[in-house]
Order: C-alpha cells, then sequence, then structure tokens
C-alpha cells in the first residue's frame, strides 16, 4: 500500500477493536457494476415500458429570436411519427423555474412566441422507434426572426435588450442593495483590487438527461428520472403537472453522475409525463450529449470584483466581494447560489470588516444551477485569488500571508463577519501540511534554479486554503433499518447516491452497531412510495445527515431489541448490550448465557425502526492543497506536476470512497483551472457543445493526487462527520490558477483568469512583455 | 446522435468499389475505418445515399519496401502504422505521427487513406506526408495516375481526388532513421492539433497553419542555405493565414509554429 | 433503406440479424441483444463509454456501424463475467473493484474494456504508458487515480510503486513525504 500521511487528532473511529468503521471496504456496488454494468434509466427493461415512444424535442439553433411560424406537417407524416406537439398543444402553465425570480421569467414547455436559448425545446417528437425520432425532428420547420443576443453580463445589466419585456428588466435578484461604503478601506495601508472571472463549466456528467413515464390505470404516474432527489423531482413535477404529489411515482434507476446539475426536476420531465398522459403510451426520453451540452444547466459564471486592503505586516483588514452572476435564460438555482458565495466570502480568515454583494441577470445562454461546490468554489476563488494579490503587492510570501490571517484554532466555534458560524477547524494546521508534505522550500529553491537559468518551462507554486460548507441548508434525513428473519437488513435512505457507494458506506455504518455483516445488508434508495420523504445527494449532505440517520437509525432499533429481548432473557434492557460479533442481544458480563439474534427477535415480530435525524446546522470542512505546475512560456502551456491536499472533513467512514470523492474533485478543480470553459459567441452560439470542443481532461492530463489525512470532527453530530464531496474542487482549483500566476510572477504577472489555457496563458506573457519592454 | 439512413454496400475488390463510385457519382462516398465520415454523419453534417465500405479490402491493407520507397496501402489502419517495424525502420517519421491521431480506439479504425481524403487541415498525417515529399496514388475507371503530396491538397476539406477515384496507395521516401521529428501541440492529448510540426530531412510540413496542410518553405529555403535553426525557425509562419478558433488566434498560431518548428529541427538535428 | 444481414459473434456466441446499415454497433449491442452495459455518453467519438473489442481490440462501438461488425467477433464487459455472467475473476474488472476506480460506473464497462486492449497490446505498463493509453476514455467521477491504479494492477504490476516513479519523475515534482493516496 502506498504511503498516506496522517495527521490531526485521531477521532477514533479506526481506534475500536474490530470496528469496522475507518477500513477500507471494497464496495458492495461493483460486482453488479462490473459484470452486467449499472442499470441506467436509458437500459431499463421495465415490463411497463414495453412498447413505449420514444421523445425527440426539436430544440432552437438560434439564441434569441421570435417565432414566426411553426410547420409540424411533413414531421407528422414521417414514418413511425405518432404525434409532433407544439407550445399550443401543452395545456399546462409555464413554470417559473426559480421561486425567487421575476414572475414574468417564467419557461414555456416548448416554446411559441421566443426563444431565448440555443437548446430551448420548441416542438417535440413522438415515434415509435427510437432512431425515427430525429428523421422526423428534421422535418419541423420553424421560422425564426433573430433578436439581438444578451450574452454578457453587463450587457444584460444595461436592460437595453430584454430577454422578458414584460419584466422590464434583466436583473432577477439582488443581493444586499446598500451601495459600497467610500470608507471601507480607509484604514488600510495597502489597497489592491481586481476584476475576476469565475467561468462557466459544464458539469458533463457522463450519463446526459433521461426520464421514461408510464401512467396506470389508477390514474399515478411512474415516473423514471436521472436525478440526485427523487422525492423534490416529483414534487416538482406534481406542480408542474397540476396532481397532487402522491399521485406521481418516482423511481431512481442507477444514475450515472450529477455534480449538482441533476438536482431538482427538469422541465423535460414534466413533457415526458405530460406526452405519456397525452397519447396513452409510455414515453422514453434520453439526450444526446450535444443537447447536453446546451439543455442541461451549467455551473459558476460569476464575474466578480475583489478589493483586499491590509497593513504591510501582512494583516488583512478589510474585504469586499462585488458579483454579476449569470442566471442564463431562464432562472433556476443559479440565481441562489451567490447566498452561498456571500456566506463563504470570507474564506478561512479572520477579517475585520467583510462586505459583498451580488446581482444576478438573464442572459442568452443556457440556464446555471449547482455544480460541484455551487457557490462556495466561487467564493474560495475569490479570496484566495484576493490573499495572492495582497501578498504580492506587500512582497511577502503567499503561504505566510495566509498563516498570519486564518482563525485562529481557539476561537472555534467562530463566527464570521457575515454571521456564519464555523463548527471546528485548523486552518494553519492543515496549511502547514500542506506545505510539509510538499516539501515547499525544496519547491522555492526548484524555481528559483529556473528562474536563474532562464528556462523556457518555469515551475509555479499555488497554495489554497479553503473552508467550506456542508449540508448547508438541508440537515434534516431520515432512514429505516429493518432486520429480517433471515439475518439480513435492509436499509431505506433518503439520501440519493449517483457513485457515491452509499450502499457500503451505509451498510458500514448499520454494521458496526448490529454486528450484521456488511454483505448481508441491503441499501435502497431513490423510490418515493417506499421513501416518501428524502432530501437526496447534493451540497456534500449525505453522510452527515443520511448516514447518521441510519446510525441513530441502528441504534433505535438496537433499543427496540433489547426491549424485546429482555422479555426473552428474563432481564433487565439496562443489563443488555449488543454482541456484535453474534449479532445478537446478550446480557451485560454473562458470556455463556442465552443470547437472542436480531433474526430471531426478527422471526417473532417485525424488527424495523424508521427515524429522522436532524442536525440543526451545516458543517464547515476545510484544507489546504499545495499545487506545482510547469508553465511552458514559449507555448503558454500549462502542466500540473503535482497536488497535495489537505482535505479535513471530520473522521473517515471508509477511506477508499472518501480518497475517490477527494481524486474527482481535485480533478474537477484542476480542470476548471486549466481547461473547462462554455464558451457562447456574441451571438449566443455555444462553440462548447460537443466532448471534442469542450475542455473535459482525460487521465492524460493529469497526475496522481497526493493526499494528506486531516481529521477534525464536528460537534454538530455524534461521530463528527462533514461532508467531503465538493472539498477536492473547492480547494485544487484555486491553487492550480495560483501556481500558474506564480510560474509567470517573475515577469510581473499578477492574474491570468481561468481556464489558464495556453492560449491565454501565452498572451498574458506577451501582454507582460510588452509592458516590460 | 443517429446518421440519415443510407445504403450499404461492401466490394470484394477494388474494381467493385471503383464500379459503384463511377456508377453512383456524387451519391455514394467511400468509407475505410469511417473515422472522418461516421462522425460528421451522426452529427448529420454529411448524409451519403451510399457507403462503400473499402475497409476490409486486403488488397488496400499492406505496408511494403518498393525500391527506394515505402508502399502503404490506403486502407492500412494508424495502428498498423504506428506498430510497423517496415516503418520503424525505413520512415520512421510515420509510426511516429500516427501514434499522435486520436486515441487508441481511432487508430484500431482509422485508416491512412481516410485521412488524406478527409483533407482536414488540422490532421495530423496529411503534414506529415507532404513534408515527407510523398506520392498519392490514385484510381479510377480510366486508370491510375500519381499525384504529389504537394498538390494532393487544394482547398479546405478538399483534395485532387476526383469523385470516381480512389486513392488506393502512399508511397513514401525511405528516410531512414535520421532528420526527423514531430511535436504536436494539444490542449488535451486526444485533441486534434492547434498547431503542429512535421520535420523530415529539412522539409517542415505544418497542420493546422491555413485551409490546407502547408510547408514552410521560407524555413526550409533559409535551411537549405545553412541558416542556423534558430533563423530558419524563425521564418516558419512566413507566408500562412492560421484559423482563428477558441484555441488559438492567427498569432498564437505563427508563433507555435515558430516554437515547434525550432524544438523538431533540434531534435532532428539530433537524431 | 434496404436491411444487411449481419452476422456478430459477441462474448463467443454467434448472433444474426437483419440491420438498418446505419445502425450503429452500440445501438446493435444495446437494443438488438439487451447488452446494455455498454454505454453512449458522447457524438464526437470522444468520451468512450461505449467501448469493446472488435476482433481483440478496442474500438468506440458508437463509431462503428453494425454492418462493419459483420462477420467479426466483439466482446463487451459481460463478456469478461464468465459463463455465469457474474464472475469478478477477470483481472481487470478485479483489479477495478480492489483499487475503487470506479464510482457512478457509466465510464467503467468502456474504461474496463480499453484497459482490457491496453493491456492486451502492450503487458509492460508504466503510469504516463496507462494514462495516454486511456486518453480516449472520458470519467467524471474518479479524477482517474484509481482507474490508473487499478489498469497498473490488471497488468501485473505495483501501482504505488509506478505512481513513485511518476512522480519524482521531474525535479517540479520531487518532494519527501511521498504520499500517493492509496491508504495505509
Amino acid at each position: 500500500m502506498g504511503r498516506l500521511t496522517v495527521a490531526g487528532p485521531t477521532a477514533g473511529l479506526g481506534s475500536k477493536s474490530m470496528s469496522i468503521m475507518g477500513t477500507r471496504v471494497v464496495r458492495v456496488e461493483d460486482p453488479v457494476f462490473l459484470t452486467r454494468g449499472a442499470t441506467y434509466t436509458d437500459d431499463l427493461t421495465d415490463e411497463r415500458l414495453s412498447g413505449a415512444l420514444h421523445l425527440t424535442l426539436v430544440r432552437s439553433p438560434i439564441a434569441h429570436a421570435t417565432i414566426t411560424s411553426i410547420d409540424v406537417e411533413a414531421a407528422r407524416e414521417a414514418p413511425g411519427v405518432v404525434a409532433v406537439l407544439t407550445g399550443a398543444d401543452i395545456d399546462l402553465e409555464a413554470p417559473l423555474l426559480f421561486a425567487g425570480a421575476p414572475k414574468q421569467m417564467v419557461r414555456p414547455w416548448l416554446a411559441t412566441e421566443r426563444v431565448r436559448f440555443v437548446g430551448e425545446p420548441v416542438a417535440a417528437v413522438l415515434t415509435e422507434e427510437r432512431y425515427q425520432g430525429p428523421d422526423a425532428a428534421e422535418l419541423v420547420d420553424v421560422d425564426y426572426e433573430p433578436l439581438p443576443a444578451v450574452v454578457d453580463v453587463r450587457e444584460a445589466l444595461k436592460d437595453e435588450n430584454l430577454l422578458f419585456p414584460d419584466a422590464g428588466t434583466n436583473t432577477c435578484s439582488v443581493y444586499n442593495a446598500e451601495p459600497p461604503d467610500p470608507d471601507f478601506f480607509a484604514d488600510c495601508e495597502v489597497v489592491v483590487t481586481r476584476e475576476i472571472v469565475n467561468q462557466r463549466v459544464a458539469a458533463a456528467s457522463l450519463e446526459t438527461r433521461a426520464a421514461s413515464a408510464v401512467w396506470g390505470d389508477d390514474g399515478r404516474c411512474t415516473l423514471f428520472v436521472s436525478n440526485q432527489n427523487a422525492q423534490g423531482a416529483r414534487d416538482e413535477v406534481a406542480g408542474w403537472l397540476g396532481v397532487d404529489p402522491k399521485s406521481i411515482h418516482v423511481i431512481l434507476p442507477d444514475v450515472g453522475g450529477g455534480f449538482g446539475a441533476k438536482i431538482g426536476a427538469d422541465p423535460e420531465f414534466a413533457l415526458v409525463a405530460w406526452t405519456a398522459r397525452h397519447t396513452g403510451r409510455p414515453v422514453r426520453w434520453s439526450e444526446s450529449r450535444s443537447e447536453n451540452m446546451t439543455g442541461m444547466v451549467q455551473g459558476r459564471d460569476q464575474r466578480q470584483t475583489i478589493t483586499i486592503g491590509g497593513s504591510r505586516d501582512g494583516r488583512v483588514k478589510a474585504y469586499r466581494l462585488d458579483v454579476i452572476a449569470d442566471a442564463g435564460a431562464y432562472p433556476r438555482l443559479g440565481v441562489f447560489l451567490p447566498v452561498f458565495t456571500r456566506m463563504m466570502a470570507p474564506g478561512t480568515y479572520d477579517i475585520e470588516k467583510v462586505d459583498s454583494r451580488a446581482t444576478v441577470v438573464v442572459t442568452n445562454t443556457t440556464s446555471t444551477a449547482a455544480y460541484r461546490g455551487a457557490g462556495r468554489p466561487e467564493a474560495t476563488s475569490a479570496i484566495e485569488r484576493a490573499m495572492d494579490l495582497f501578498a504580492a503587492e506587500i512582497g511577502m510570501d503567499p503561504a505566510e500571508v495566509r498563516k498570519i490571517n486564518v482563525v485562529a484554532p481557539e476561537k472555534f466555534p467562530f463566527t464570521t463577519k457575515g454571521g456564519v458560524e464555523y463548527d471546528s477547524g485548523e486552518y494553519a494546521k492543515a496549511i502547514d501540511l500542506a506545505l510539509e508534505a510538499s516539501d515547499y522550500a525544496t519547491l522555492r529553491e526548484v524555481q528559483k534554479a529556473r528562474r536563474e537559468r532562464g528556462d523556457a518551462k518555469q515551475i509555479g507554486i499555488g497554495v489554497s486554503s479553503y473552508v467550506e460548507i456542508t449540508g448547508g441548508g438541508a440537515f434534516v434525513e431520515n432512514a429505516s433499518v429493518e432486520v429480517h428473519p433471515d439475518g439480513t437488513a435492509l436499509i431505506w435512505t433518503g439520501t440519493s447516491p449517483h457513485g457515491q457507494g452509499h450502499a457500503t458506506a451505509w451498510a458500514m455504518l448499520a454494521s458496526e452497531q448490529l454486528g450484521i455483516p456488511v454483505e448481508k445488508i441491503t441499501v435502497r434508495h431513490g423510490d418515493t412510495d417506499h421513501v416518501p420523504e428524502g432530501g437526496g445527494t447534493m451540497g456534500s449532505r449525505s453522510l452527515q445527515t443520511g448516514g447518521v440517520a441510519v446510525h441513530q437509525a441502528s441504534l433505535e432499533l438496537i433499543d427496540l431489541a433489547k426491549q424485546r429481548a429482555a422479555e426473552i432473557l428474563e432481564a433487565s434492557v439496562e443489563d443488555l448490550e449488543v454482541d456484535t460479533a453474534n449479532a445478537a442481544i446478550a446480557v451485560r458480563g454473562a458470556p455463556g448465557s442465552p443470547t437472542v439474534t436480531f433474526a430471531q427477535l426478527a422471526e417473532r415480530d417485525e424488527l424495523k425502526v424508521k427515524t429522522v435525524w436532524d442536525g440543526k446546522k451545516a458543517t464547515f470542512p476545510f484544507g489546504s492543497h499545495v499545487a506545482v505546475v510547469e508553465v511552458d512560456t514559449e507555448t503558454g502551456k500549462v502542466t500540473v506536476e503535482r497536488i497535495w491536499a489537505v482535505d479535513d472533513a471530520g473522521p473517515v467512514l471508509n477511506p477508499l470512497l472518501c480518497e475517490g470523492q477527494r481524486h474527482g474533485g481535485i480533478a474537477q478543480g484542476i480542470a476548471q483551472a486549466m481547461l473547462e470553459e462554455v464558451v457562447f459567441d456574441p451571438d449566443g452560439q455555444p462553440l462548447t457543445a460537443t466532448f471534442a470542443d469542450y475542455g473535459f481532461p482525460s487521465a492524460a492530463e493529469l497526475p496522481s493526487f497526493d493526499l494528506v489525512t486531516m481529521e477534525t470532527p464536528t460537534p454538530i453530530n455524534p461521530l463528527g462527520f462533514k461532508g467531503i464531496g465538493e472539498a477536492g474542487t473547492i480547494g485544487s482549483a484555486p491553487a492550480v490558477q495560483s501556481a500558474v500566476v506564480d510560474a509567470l510572477s517573475h515577469l510581473g504577472i499578477r492574474h491570468i483568469d481561468m481556464p489558464t489555457t495556453p492560449l491565454r496563458v501565452w498572451e498574458a506573457i506577451q501582454d507582460a512583455v510588452k509592458e516590460d519592454g | 446522435m443517429i446518421p440519415v439512413g443510407f445504403e450499404y454496400a461492401r466490394p470484394d475488390s477494388v474494381d467493385g468499389a471503383l464500379a459503384l463510385l463511377a456508377e453512383h457519382g456524387d451519391e455514394a462516398t467511400i468509407m475505410a475505418g469511417g473515422h472522418s465520415l461516421l462522425p460528421v454523419m451522426k452529427l448529420r453534417l454529411a448524409a451519403p445515399e451510399l457507403i462503400v465500405d473499402i475497409g476490409r479490402l486486403r488488397e488496400l491493407n499492406y505496408i511494403r519496401v518498393d525500391g527506394d520507397e515505402v508502399a502503404i496501402g490506403a486502407a492500412t489502419r494508424h495502428h498498423d502504422v504506428e506498430v510497423s517495424d517496415v516503418l520503424a525502420t525505413e520512415v520512421p517519421l510515420l509510426p511516429a505521427v500516427a501514434r499522435t491521431v486520436g486515441d487508441p480506439q481511432v487508430r484500431h479504425r482509422g485508416t491512412i487513406g481516410g485521412s488524406l481524403a478527409h483533407g482536414d487541415p488540422a490532421s495530423d498525417l496529411p503534414a506529415a506526408v507532404l513534408a515527407l515529399d510523398a506520392t498519392i496514388v490514385l484510381r479510377s475507371p480510366r486508370g491510375e495516375r500519381k499525384v504529389p503530396a504537394t498538390e494532393f491538397w487544394t482547398a479546405v476539406f478538399t483534395t485532387a481526388k476526383e469523385p470516381d477515384e480512389l486513392i488506393v496507395e502512399i508511397r513514401v521516401p525511405r528516410t531512414g532513421n535520421a532528420g526527423w521529428a514531430y511535436e504536436k501541440f494539444t490542449r488535451r492529448a486526444n485533441d486534434w492539433a492547434i498547431v503542429a510540426v512535421a520535420v523530415v530531412d529539412g522539409r517542415v510540413g505544418l497542420v493546422n497553419m491555413g485551409s490546407t496542410p502547408l510547408r514552410a518553405s521560407a524555413t526550409e529555403a533559409a535551411l537549405a542555405e545553412g541558416r542556423s535553426i534558430a533563423d530558419a525557425a524563425a521564418l516558419a509562419a512566413e507566408g500562412t493565414e492560421p484559423p482563428t478558433d477558441t484555441a488559438g488566434t492567427p498569432d498564437y498560431r505563427r508563433n507555435l509554429a515558430r516554437v515547434l518548428t525550432r524544438r523538431a529541427l533540434e531534435t532532428a538535428a539530433g537524431r | 433503406m434496404t436491411g444487411v444481414k449481419v452476422e456478430i459473434t459477441v462474448n463467443g456466441r454467434t448472433t444474426t440479424d437483419e440491420v438498418e446499415p446505419r445502425l450503429l454497433l452500440a445501438h446493435y449491442l444495446r437494443e438488438n441483444l439487451g447488452l446494455k452495459a455498454t454505454n453512449i455518453g458522447c457524438d464526437t467519438t470522444s468520451c468512450g463509454a461505449c467501448t469493446v473489442l472488435l476482433d481483440g481490440e478496442s474500438v468506440k462501438s458508437c463509431t462503428v456501424l453494425a454492418v462493419q461488425a459483420d462477420q467479426l467477433a466483439v466482446t463487451t464487459m459481460e463478456g469478461l463475467a464468465g459463463e455465469s455472467g457474474d464472475s469478478l475473476d477477470h483481472p481487470v474488472t478485479a483489479a477495478f473493484r480492489a483499487e475503487h476506480g470506479l464510482q457512478c460506473g457509466f465510464c467503467t464497462p468502456g474504461m474496463v474494456m480499453a484497459v482490457t486492449g491496453l493491456i492486451a497490446e502492450n503487458p509492460d505498463l508504466d503510469e504516463r504508458a496507462v494514462r495516454e493509453g486511456l486518453e480516449g476514455n472520458l470519467c467524471r467521477c474518479t479524477g482517474y487515480h484509481n482507474i490508473v491504479r487499478a489498469a497498473l494492477v490488471a497488468a501485473g504490476k505495483d501501482p504505488d510503486a509506478e505512481q513513485e516513479i511518476e512522480a519524482l519523475s521531474d525535479d517540479a515534482r520531487t518532494a519527501p513525504g511521498f504520499s500517493v493516496g492509496s491508504g495505509a
């Protein structure tokens, strides 16, 4: 096994003798995934879907236009066509996809008068066979009268071209309308300000969106969708269709990645359900990648102005973050995310004065919503760039400046100037661990030597310090645990794994308490008839809510079992304990005396508990990353050489799964820092609508990752768990971006926007050389 | 995505393929590995009525020494070029270039003839074949003709091949293992080149520096005059009109051409 | 369009059908044969989720017509699972499980077949060769770290040693306290 640096207070999970907690249990999900393969929505062979029609959507090729006519006659005559529908055929009210947005900013089910982004659905084609759909869709003839496209957020702010003339503005939300205080930085010796871009990226889950629907004779709809939250999807679809949520039965088959973009229902889900009801046939829909890259929500996209002030001794006194965020054409969750950005604006730092505001506007682009980190990476990248700019201005080492300003460990729980309570943390220690693991001092020497030699290939070192919020706003989760007479157990959870490994992790939590082996425990989720309530998997919430709920349910099951066993064993409940070696209840301190197993108890009467855990608060994982990049100054090419990551999310339940989350997160952060960007041309045409054009990295662009372990428990839940799903992304992007800038700092370069593509880096070098000359 | 429907024929000889081409004219399209054609068909940017599949014609699948040249059958896959012992000794530039095409899966299907016929200025092999001063052998019912690589690409995605002609062979001068290098610059490993430079025996081929693969003739002339590598490489972008896209501006591509040419010439000089 | 008869040996079994010429091999496997491990993740031959072996070599089955596979042999991930269909004895699938080389599982069948094809062509893999050999297969979940390890393990290599060699291959990468995150 490879070496892994372990530091920080040991939480005790792994120290208990025979405990399964903290051990590298391989996934129980994998045998099926590695033989028959998982069953995603498009793979379903469910009998209820036999004879299903295939839905193909005709989508707008123009970003902003009025529709002058839609002719579907030729399409209706095409082979296999059962129906061709336009907006005129649909008797549902157009939905507002984000409750807080102006009420005029509704999204039509199928556009009839105006289209507002490339990819907007205009007509729905239903065919007998999959291959007939695109053939017929091509025959739908739509006439568009182009309107000027609004692509840039600053253009949108001018309100000259309105997406929704009835709304009278392109602004869909303002957070903190107070004008900035002109004296905010008055007592600062040094003030640095800069406009930076946290660019739009695509979640790019490998499985695109998909849904299938069938209505039963009982008037209920069974809806299979690829999503991160069955219950949320059920409620939204029911609302859109104007039916009782109880009449929608949502089932999540295996889900091929979500990364935030599969939170909430997509309007297409309701179209699938509606067309199934309309035609009286089951309907299936799965989109192509090109559709996905314009139709599925995208992430980030903030124009930020950062201003930082402090003294020359390295102390930061004031920080301001001004954000213009792009909601895309129809407001969705992206409108909310600046709230998270503002909450986390000061990052790990103890800053006297923090000020932030955000304005969200609509543009003729794909809608934005959550993407891994969802609002927090934007905050982290901003403050980390600000720290680097401040360090450069006062000529201090960027790691040193960070250590001077981070919140001291004795201040926890720490309430920020924004009123956010950080539960636990040791931020300086995390930085030290990352510096030590990377041998920061030696790296600086390597850098110095290359600069002195004048090598074409220079190296840069970037340090990030981050804190983020997990389980934010969704503290409640339910779980049920049931033991069967054959000794197996069944867990139902309201979380919704799509790669995270809950089937393994939740089984470990129950096994730890009950002594039932992991392989005898089945974990199920994502079926609203079995679990009517549930918060799904998002915002790194699952372990600290759903996992803790399973833990609590297991303890409650033990209580129930003890009560029943007391009678059988003729002992008082207080004298009973769990014999985990035998999955039984035994009399304490009486080896060899009779015991009763959970299975035996289940034989007599159903042995099942359902519980609800309410954590009441979010938790705040933190860490520090050090990245080393090589920059070819002649071509602008950036190579990430190594990255060391300290990610502290409290005690680790299963290191295998936890590391997997960190690896994936780190890769996505690196990808944003150096490669990925969703680009629209000035007419709103997407230039990155395929994987050939979008900078999704392969294994060849990435190194292996160095993980350093640090475990600081939270007091918020009994197991000390925080969330780990997004940490890697939040820490790695600023570290890599900082490293790229650092590699070129000797040329006077202080900032390069993400993604640091070869072209962008080369142009920055040309500008610097020109200015210098 | 799904291609528009078409008819399919898999003739068992080159003559059979030529007969189909003659019969169907513009409506027919040749497919070897299909890795240039099928992607554009799936995006519905092309919709041929008849596909003539020559991918399995053994008579088009070979690599052999023939006098001063190596003859390569048009349906020889990139993978076979990549692992060819004959080419490793006789024309090592070609395997080195072939192994940068796409990814392993693409190289298991795509063919050299397909790549040359497709005529994408961002493709690797055309510029390499150009730098090698190779000859492209075309056959039609009217007979066979040989077109020098320097005359083969006439405009973007356009070649000297007539609709009734088929590339049957690529004839490449034997260079031996000296004086060659390939420098390919991409954002990601399996991207198309932003710019790439093939060097062999003082000749320089440029990828993605214009509407066709190009020779850096100013550089070649400077080298022939005995000027230094640095001086010659500085002329690599002379007379080019490189494209603009999200990966690069014309200025950036000119810079890359100069840098990559210098690096390739230095590597070549060391061989 | 005129249907074309095909005979394709899939996972050792001969299959025949009359298909539209435009039918993609990926859809033939999924729809005509019900072998749904093979996934389709893009339109542009980029992602590799549909990778299968064609006569032993990795190809992207979304960019191969079923008619092009006529008379040839196809192996999908299901074909590695033995007669029972649930065996994890194959070195590649076993290594993916042991090294946690999969999360959501969507890229997995293609990744497994790409690795199988890669090892068949080059049994002496190091980390760089694995990374370059998998350039045509995208994964959004794992960051590739554990996929690379799984490929090295399947090739009979010590993944810790290989990762260390790669990590120390340049002075920009050198640091003591090296760790690769595979755990204690």
